[in-house]
């Protein structure tokens, strides 16, 4: 048995795959770092940190004449988000159900999919991540008006090409600023359109987890890297007559390679 | 259109499918013309020709792996197997067995490689038992991954 401990929950297959599907579904919807970053992995449970290959050298060690210095890692961040479902109503799969209330799934996936972008984002102090926003050097670009949205990107855009960052890029909306762009249009042309014309169509990445307006990045490669170990799944935690409890649960770290890959387009009201 | 090999009508077809189709035939067409270049090499009575064939069958080896990757990276069953095969030694046929510890008890692990059942970075597989080896830090693939969601990267998702 593994440390998912699957096998051990009272749960038929028929609801199992139902699980794993929801889950999936609504990970895959709100995952936006994943769209946007390099992926290493999955390294499974035992991976416990990322070599920097880096030290840092310790001013006195207890030694005199021995200079001592400690290996700079990354550690893997383990998150688990609980979900209880009632035993009862997952039988019914087993019976030819396949519309199982699953909304606990669907809750546990929009929780693990936002802290994993807001680490990636917005960084993670006590996991030792830096997020893009905060590691990235560059003055934010302020939008003062839903038509600003497509000049803003493009004095983005011009501020990575200064950098000596080159394309494809990719922009990453919050929810409002990707509401905003997708309902308001330029004298009736789409601004959603508009913003197209000067990111890669398709290029455009709703990202729930990003706090206030959007961040144009690089998507070349090589500049941001989410490293996974155990790549998410849902695991069991225990059962009573009438529920059960499980899971939602990955380990991960992300490091920022290139700190001028990206800019923040804040939303000025 | 990408290629004839359809079998199914193409409105019928997801872009996913479409795209891992895409993906297979440019496999199917590196791994062929491989297997030509090797075989042209292997005849040719020009040895700087020989030595042109030869770099040029190496090439699409690459291509042919760049191609697989892609597959892995998307199809999570390719990456599950790959995982599993892919940088294994010992008897092939012997590999799954010898991970999920089913066999294991057959008695390989006191030969060449000692109580050769562990598999390295990885937790499933551990113990007595099968004679295969892997890396798993080689391959960046561990084992007890297999229940996971299958998520992996979405580049390219939008």
């Amino acid at each position: 048995m593994d440390l998912l401990k699957r096998q051990k929950a009272p749960i038929v297959s028929e609801a199992w795959e139902q699980i794993d599907e929801e889950a999936r579904r609504v990970l895959k919807l709100h995952l936006a770092g994943r769209k946007l970053v390099d992926f290493s992995g999955p390294h499974g449970w035992e991976l416990g940190a990322v070599n920097t290959g880096r030290l840092k050298h310790i001013e006195r060690g207890p030694v005199e004449h021995v200079s001592h210095a400690i290996r700079d890692v990354r550690p893997l961040v383990e998150l688990r988000a609980p979900i209880l479902l009632p035993i009862l109503e997952l039988d019914y799969a087993a019976r030819g159900a396949d519309d199982l209330d699953l909304d606990p799934v669907i809750l546990a996936a929009e929780s693990v999919a936002r802290a994993e972008d807001e680490a990636i984002f917005h960084g993670f102090a006590d996991g030792k991540i830096e997020g893009i926003i905060e590691a990235s050097p560059h003055t934010p670009i302020e939008v003062r008006s839903s038509q600003a949205w497509p000049s803003a990107v493009s004095a983005a855009k011009e501020v990575l090409r200064m950098a000596g960052i080159n394309g494809p890029y990719a922009l990453a909306l919050g929810m409002e600023a990707y509401d905003e762009l997708t309902a308001d249009g330029d004298d009736g042309y789409p601004l959603r359109n508009r913003i197209e014309e000067r990111v890669s169509e398709g290029n455009l990445v709703w990202a729930p987890a990003l706090k206030e307006g959007a961040v144009l990045l690089s998507i070349r490669g090589g500049d941001y890297e989410l490293t996974v170990g155990q790549d998410l799944s849902v695991g069991y935690a225990s059962h009573d007559r009438t529920t059960v409890e499980l899971y939602l649960t990955e380990s991960f770290t992300f490091r920022v390679l290139e700190d001028k890959a990206a800019i923040l387009l804040r939303r000025v009201r | 259109m990408a290629s004839d090999n359809y079998h199914e009508p193409l409105e019928l077809l997801s872009e996913d499918t479409k795209n891992t189709h895409r993906a297979i035939v440019s496999l199917m067409e590196e791994l062929e013309a491989i297997d030509w270049y090797q075989q042209r090499a292997e005849a040719c009575t020009d040895p700087e020709l020989s030595a042109v064939l030869t770099h040029n069958k190496n090439e699409e080896v690459e291509h042919a792996m760049m191609t697989l990757e892609w597959l892995r990276r998307k199809v999570p069953v390719f990456d599950d197997n790959i995982g599993t095969y892919l940088n294994s030694s010992g008897p092939i046929l012997e590999v799954e067995e010898a991970l999920t510890g089913g066999g294991g008890a057959g008695g390989k692990g006191e030969g060449g490689s000692g109580k050769g059942g562990k598999v390295e970075g990885g937790a499933r597989g551990k113990g007595e038992g099968g004679a295969p080896k892997k890396s798993a830090a080689k391959s960046g693939k561990s084992y007890n991954t297999s229940e996971s969601l299958g998520i992996g990267s979405l580049k390219g998702n939008k």
